[in-house]
């Protein structure tokens, strides 16, 4: 049977489509005002992709921020199970996820049979988030999917002390006006998001086959931070996008409750 | 007579006073420009002009504030915690408990009987509870930050802030202006969450004596009223000299002793 997940986050709206544990076609875009319009929007994208239609899919599952706002779910999930299956399935050795979203970050770690041991988050505070990134893109002019890139042709080593967003908003700004270069300053603050990022994951003690997923993941610059930062290098995902993992975890809740109901 | 300086550099305000006596003959507020040397040059430069002295007259000048290192003019340089506990006790010879809401930090302090600060507490790792936090607020909400605190008065259903943290207590902010929330009713919540967070700092101290408040906040009727209610305890004032200026003035006292002890 095939099956669908769906993930509506703050910033991106991902969807993946299986058949038999298989993907076969994913899509992500950028989230609208509302959760609904997102869903029904990113989920025709991954149809499309697929030559399907609403009528082939048996079983969708939601996850995300804006799960409880999809019209077409028939089962919703927390995005710490879903992240946890999605990477699980990926990659059957991971022991610890970092997620970091647009408006929290989140460490979970699995037992050896997949399943959620312990998990911490941070949604209270905009540092340690995908929000400082793009707070700090805004301030300093550089696209958001530039800033990785940017930060690893860095040669001069800097520090920011802050860890509020408002408060190095205004260190950013004060290096600026010093003359540092754009890449130095984006390399420390790659520093300094892995730094926060690292001391939540440390809280629920640091496994080993770590992996890292959201959207955050595809930036080169936090992923060598964050290795840095926790003394242990990140692993890749086996070639699968680290944003939609939240969706293909849905995906296979959606598959294991088809394979269910047929026994 | 001697005369003496106080100058006081913050990351949002410079403040200057000039005393003779124990009185104040001159002061001066500017807001802070991108170098702490200049922002003291020109504020001290307002405060003489006032006082209708010059340079030369000043027998000793104290620098304190977040840019005291550097102010070129000063003989000494005192912690901020020091200048506005001596001020806060000129203003208000009773205070036992100074609230000094900052720029980018606040603080409480416990007097003892002498002015000195026996016991505090401060944030200055996150925006929330600064100035900073009413900074960022009035310029989404396009008002000034001194009219800021007269919103709340005017309120009829003031919203709640569900965030702490300034960066998503902003957005929700913007949330509740596209949704047609009257300015009044969001600018009172954003008094009511500047207290709440302040209040939390306060109450770690256990605060003893008459409070006093200085600072520039001090002036913002809506934070401090809600702060009254959540500690339970009235906030003196006094018109002795405006509260923006408390650390100035401590600073100039503490110039004075010096003059006198030497």
């Amino acid at each position: 049977m095939i099956v669908a997940g769906c993930d509506i986050g703050s910033l991106t709206a991902k969807a993946v489509i299986m058949e038999n544990g298989n993907i076969l076609a994913d899509a992500v875009m950028r989230a609208k005002t509302r959760p609904s319009e997102s869903a029904v929007e990113v989920m025709q994208m991954a149809l499309e992709k697929a030559e399907l239609t609403m009528d082939d899919i048996g079983y969708t599952v939601g996850t995300g921020y804006g799960r409880e706002q999809i019209p077409f779910v028939d089962q919703v999930e927390s995005e710490i199970s879903c992240h946890a299956k999605g990477a699980w399935q990926t990659m059957p050795s991971v022991r610890m996820i970092i997620d970091i979203g647009g408006q929290d970050a989140k460490a979970t770690r699995l037992d050896d049979n997949g399943n959620v041991a312990r998990y911490i988050y941070n949604d209270k505070c905009a540092s340690g988030t995908g929000r400082f990134l793009e707070v700090m893109a805004e301030a300093l002019e550089v696209p958001l999917e530039k800033l990785g890139e940017l930060a690893a042709t860095s040669t001069e080593k800097l520090s920011i002390s802050n860890q509020c967003v408002i408060f190095a908003e205004t260190e950013v700004v004060s290096l600026v006006n010093e003359g540092k270069e754009t890449a130095d300053i984006l390399n420390a603050l790659h520093h300094s998001l892995a730094k926060r990022v690292s001391s939540l994951a440390r809280s629920i003690d640091v496994d080993t086959d770590i992996v890292m997923t959201g959207g955050v993941a595809k930036n080169v610059g936090v992923f060598k931070a964050l290795s840095e930062a926790l003394g242990l290098p990140l692993k890749a995902l086996n070639g699968v996008d680290p944003q939609i993992i939240g969706a293909l975890g849905a995906a296979y809740y959606a598959d294991e409750k088809t394979r269910e109901t047929k026994d | 007579m001697s005369i003496v300086a106080g100058c006081d550099v913050g990351s949002l305000t410079s403040k200057a006073v000039i005393m003779k006596n124990r009185k104040i003959i001159g002061s001066h507020i500017i807001k802070s420009k991108p170098r702490p040397s200049d922002s003291a040059n020109a504020v001290l430069e307002g405060a003489l002009l006032s006082a209708g002295v010059t340079k030369e007259d000043i027998r000793y000048c104290i620098g304190t504030g977040y840019g005291r290192e550097k102010i070129e003019f000063v003989d000494e340089v005192v912690s901020e915690i020091r200048c506005h506990g001596k001020g806060a006790r000129w203003m208000l010879p009773t205070a036992g408990t100074v609230i000094d809401i900052g720029g980018q930090d606040c603080k409480t302090m416990k007097l003892d009987k002498d002015g000195n600060v026996s016991r505090f507490s401060a944030n200055d790792k996150c925006a929330s509870g600064t100035g900073r936090f009413l900074e960022v607020m009035a310029k989404v909400l396009n008002v000034d930050i001194e009219d800021l605190g007269k919103l709340s008065g005017k309120a009829k259903d003031p919203i709640t802030l569900a965030s702490t943290c300034t960066v998503w207590a902003q957005a929700d902010v913007i949330k509740y202006i596209n949704s047609g929330v009257p300015l009044e009713d969001i600018g009172a919540g954003i008094n009511t969450a500047m207290a709440s967070r302040v209040a939390i700092l306060v109450n770690t101290v256990k605060p003893e004596g008459d409070i006093f408040m200085t600072g520039g906040v001090a002036k913002n009727i809506g934070v401090v009223e809600t702060l009254e209610k959540l500690i339970g305890k009235r906030i003196k004032k006094t018109r002795k000299a405006d509260p923006q200026i408390a650390g100035a003035i401590g600073a100039a006292l503490l110039s004075l002793e010096k003059v006198n002890g030497s």
